[in-house]
């Protein structure tokens, strides 16, 4: 079960989180305006690197506030986290 | 049988303190200290036990967890199904016996008590070896608080320190991401699983010998060199006459030394260096004789009763291995190392590799391939592993899912790296070519009821329960569990049948009046400037025009603009609403609201609040509900013309503060009666008592599920399943496009979710008025009568209609809009039952009884 650091409680058990998958995929600022391609392309296509991952995280059983992390996905070891409408960590 | 015990020595016993057991029905005595298998040992006991498969008489082989044969059920005063003898410490009144390697069920036996702990410490040292103490005293030094465990009931020179705890008879069944570690103790009939958490973990697992595959390497009397040097020096117990020592290696050479200093005869030693190999191992019950190749190739015949072996040692990598550390192979010792690896994970110690030089001999030329053991539990040989090879595999793990060699109790701890180097030497390759196969948790057999802990019956899952809860269990509802609710399904009078209670419920409320628990509900306030433009974005209707002391149903839909929640929505002021959601899904969509309010519109000034249990609502409903609620007593006009359909008044109802509310999930005149928590019970209770003339029942979740099918109305994860838009629905008008973005919006448009031969929700009458379609049911346009069929749609939901005196159903089946009125067929293995295709609602359609 990792450690995972909530930047506003500390590190908490994994079970206190969901997960929310990868992070900095902004709502279209005109959904009309994109082809069902276009549309598809934000709906379902996702990175899925080996390596560092910028990614959602929500502590839905603690302070209740999303935040982004950026972790290692073949190691699993948090590099660092970040605030909504942060920039990842270098 | 004769005393095996020596005169004097054995650090773990203590002579003074004579212990009384059973094993496989005879009495023995050993001492305070003894394991069951040194105690057998010193009584004489070394065979006794069976293989698995084969039957042959096996013998205790190792004096640890990897023991592979002496296998046993404690029966007294604890039970286990199935453990090792030497990891079993002997106490007074134990009682065990003999397993083939197959645990049986338990029956009865000493109750257990289970129990989870928690601990956080600097440094966990897994491991009381020499190795793992300095490990832990060093870590002391630092100001550490430590934690030693040990799967041994007996510590040698146990670390000390006001931060340092030591914990014998714990076995780390795992080793998880970022120091997590579960631990499992056992002391006498008490199991504890203790949750560790470390900053730093320190493996001192130590070594475990390698065996050697050589004809009759099986029998009772083949032992492994560091089990015989233990059972002399920790238990003073010789645990042969004459012995042969046959090794790659100088410490398992140094047994004979040790052993023939107790007195014991060592009648020739065997050194693999030399080119020196056993061919075979000779006796009937045990070890009788033993035949040697010498140097110069020649073959002698050597009288023993005791056959010592070491093929060298493998570092105990399990939990190293388990969290995902790497090995590579070191030439010296001939074996496998830890490579790579957490940055909080460590390993010292033999386990880490410090061991001393051997040769690789993992089998020897001469004998039957088949008499060659590899893994004693599985009672595979060299020549299974061939057969595999010759079949085409290569990998070590697919021979060992081809063979199971490492499957069992023991998982592999003599036979795991042994194999993995019969493989590599079988193929041609060098030793080490390829490593054994993966390890995982829990690395050591744990007993189900140590897992379970004391987490079973009511303390399983949470229980929520209405505050009306009370009420309902003295008048014998049936419950269902809706999510950890528990809410009541239907309410029996004496002698009622389901069908007989559910029939009478649902036409309490067609005829007269039948009252409902809707406490379990879910219930958000939402709050805020930003909340009427917020709730726009969120519901697929426009609920920013909606005036205060209205309420409008809602439908909430995913990205993909599948149905995901529905509800109603209350406007208490400008700024404030209370959105009500399905049962389950309450906790979704809050956390919807907050995601999208946190991550996409920050900038919006809106607050979310969970109201659920601040709230208990009874829902009244029926053509005798305006009486109903009137006679309760309440200052709210009750009056068609003043309490129009979807508003809601603030007031009081039987003398308490309540907010009453016009919507109806029947199709009747409806009111539901919001009122704090605290007070749900009694105005229940006097709901109840004003409705007795009225004719009033309590109604429960099957009677409401009648109903609303009745009048098509949908139950999202029922009838939906997260692949029905609206329009699947024929619920096209609650959808506004107009209005501006809402989640899933775009959605609607996309080629496939627009497709016109998608599945549509419609009714189902059965041609048969009485006959039923269990929900699931297949539905096809024709009935082929020959399988397969295409597949149009399956029921959604199915009923007996109490109102309509007949069964009906619903369904989605595709195109099924334009199928209205067509036969369709449910092929079931009874019998194939025709249905005709109609709307969904099929009880009141004008919609003529819900003012009354």
């Amino acid at each position: 079960m990792l450690l995972v650091p909530c930047p506003w409680c500390g590190s908490r058990d994994e079970i206190e989180f969901r997960y929310g998958g990868q992070a900095g995929i902004a709502y279209p600022a005109d959904p009309d305006a994109l082809s069902d391609e276009g549309w598809a392309d934000f709906l379902f296509m996702r990175d899925n690197p080996k390596g560092a991952f910028a990614e959602r995280w929500y502590h839905s059983a603690g302070c209740r506030r999303w935040f982004n992390a950026l972790r290692d996905t073949a190691t699993y070891e948090f590099r660092g986290v970040f605030r909504v409408g942060e920039e990842p960590p270098a | 049988m004769t005393s095996r015990r020596l005169p004097a020595g054995g650090t773990w016993i203590d002579r003074s303190q004579p212990i009384g057991f059973r094993f496989d029905g005879a009495e023995y005595e050993g001492f305070e200290g003894d394991t069951l298998a040194s105690a057998l040992l010193a009584n004489g006991v070394v065979g006794g036990f069976r293989s698995p498969i084969l039957g042959r008489p096996r013998g205790i082989f190792s004096a640890g967890i990897e023991e592979p044969n002496a296998l046993v059920a404690v029966l007294e005063p604890w039970v286990d199904l199935i453990v090792p003898a030497p990891v079993v410490p002997l106490v007074d009144g134990l009682v065990a016996a003999s397993r083939a390697g197959v645990a049986g069920l338990a029956d009865g036996g000493a109750p257990t008590h289970a129990r989870h702990r928690y601990r956080h410490v600097e440094t966990l040292v897994v491991g009381g070896g020499s190795a793992g103490r300095t490990a832990a005293t060093r870590a002391a030094g630092n100001g550490d608080r430590v934690l030693l465990v040990d799967e041994r009931h007996v510590l040698d020179d146990p670390p000390t320190g006001p931060d340092v705890r030591t914990m014998p008879n714990a076995t780390a069944l795992g080793v998880y991401d970022d120091g997590y570690v579960v631990v499992h103790e056992r002391v006498r009939t008490t199991e504890t699983i203790w949750h560790i958490r470390a900053a730093n973990v320190v493996l001192a697992t130590g070594a475990l010998e390698r065996p050697i595959a050589f004809a009759g390497n099986d029998l009772p009397g083949v032992m492994l060199a560091g089990a015989a040097v233990a059972y002399v020096e920790r238990f003073g117990v010789a645990p042969g006459d004459r012995i042969v020592v046959f090794a790659t290696n100088e410490w398992g050479l140094a047994a004979a030394e040790i052993l023939h200093a107790t007195g014991v005869d060592v009648a020739r030693t065997v050194d693999a260096r030399n080119g020196e190999a056993v061919t075979e191992a000779r006796g009937e019950a045990g070890v009788e004789e033993v035949a040697v190749r010498n140097g110069d190739g020649t073959i002698e015949v050597v009288d023993a009763d005791l056959l010592v072996i070491s093929g060298g040692w493998n570092p105990n990598l399990t939990l190293w291995r388990s969290i995902g550390g790497g090995l590579r192979y070191r030439d010296a010792p001939a074996c496998f190392v830890p490579d790579g690896g957490p940055s909080w994970l460590s390993v010292t110690g033999s386990a880490a590799g410090d061991l001393p030089a051997s040769v690789s001999v993992p089998f020897v030329e001469e004998g039957d391939d088949a008499l060659k053991f590899v893994d004693l539990q599985r009672d595979q040989t060299v020549a299974d592993i061939a057969v595999t090879l010759e079949n085409g595999l290569r990998s070590v793990e697919h021979v060992k899912r081809a063979t199971y060699i490492g499957t069992a109790v023991d998982q592999g701890r003599t036979s795991g790296v042994l194999a993995a180097e019969i493989v590599n030497a079988l193929l041609g390759e060098g030793p080490g070519a390829q490593g054994p196969s993966n390890a995982r948790p829990p690395s050591t057999p744990v007993p189900f009821v140590a897992l379970a802990g004391p987490y079973g019956g009511d303390l399983l899952d949470p229980i929520r329960t209405t505050p009306i809860h009370p009420w309902h269990v003295e008048r014998a509802a049936v419950f269902e569990d809706v999510g950890q609710w528990k809410r009541p399904w239907y309410f029996p009078l004496e002698g009622e049948s389901m069908e007989q209670a559910v029939e009478r419920e649902c036409l309490a409320v067609r005829n007269a009046a039948g009252a409902m628990d809707a406490s379990t509900l879910g219930k958000i306030e939402v709050v805020g400037t930003d909340a009427p433009a917020f709730l726009d974005r969120m519901y697929t209707n426009r609920m920013s025009n909606l005036k205060v002391g209205g309420i409008r149903y809602g439908l909430m839909l995913g990205l993909d603009g599948m149905v995901l929640d529905d509800g109603v929505a209350m406007r208490l002021a400008e700024d404030r609403y209370l959105v009500t959601t399905t049962t389950g899904g309450a906790a979704t969509v809050l956390d919807r609201f907050e995601e999208w309010l946190q991550t996409e519109w920050p900038e919006l000034r809106v607050w979310c609040t969970s109201v659920t249990e601040q709230w208990a609502v009874i829902a009244v409903n029926g053509p005798r509900a305006r009486d109903v609620v009137s006679a309760t007593g309440t200052d709210v006009d009750l009056s068609r013309e003043a309490f129009p359909f979807m508003t809601f008044h603030d007031g009081s109802v039987a003398g308490v503060p309540a907010r009453l509310a016009r919507v109806s999930f029947s199709g009747e005149l409806a009111y539901e009666l919001h009122v704090a928590g605290g007070h749900g019970l009694e105005v229940w209770e006097a709901v109840m008592a004003a409705g007795e003339p009225y004719g009033i029942e309590p109604y429960g979740t099957e009677a409401m599920h009648v109903l609303r099918a009745e009048k098509g109305y949908v139950i999202v994860g029922q009838d939906t399943d997260g692949s029905v838009t609206p329009t699947d629905l024929g619920m096209d008008w609650i959808v506004n496009p107009s209005k501006g973005d809402f989640v899933g919006r775009r959605s609607l448009r996309r080629g496939d979710t627009a497709r016109p031969d998608r599945k549509h929700l419609v009714g189902l009458l059965p041609v048969t008025t009485d006959a039923q379609l269990p929900e699931g049911a297949q539905i096809v346009l024709e009935d082929t009568g020959r399988i397969p069929m295409p597949l149009a749609g399956h029921v959604t939901s199915s009923y007996r209609s109490p109102a309509l005196e007949r069964s009906f159903a619903l369904a989605m089946v595709a195109g099924g809009h334009e199928l209205h009125g067509r036969t369709v067929y449910a092929p079931l293995p009874e019998g194939t039952i025709a249905c005709t295709v109609t709307s969904p609602t099929l009880y009141d359609p004008e919609g003529a009884r819900r003012d009354g």
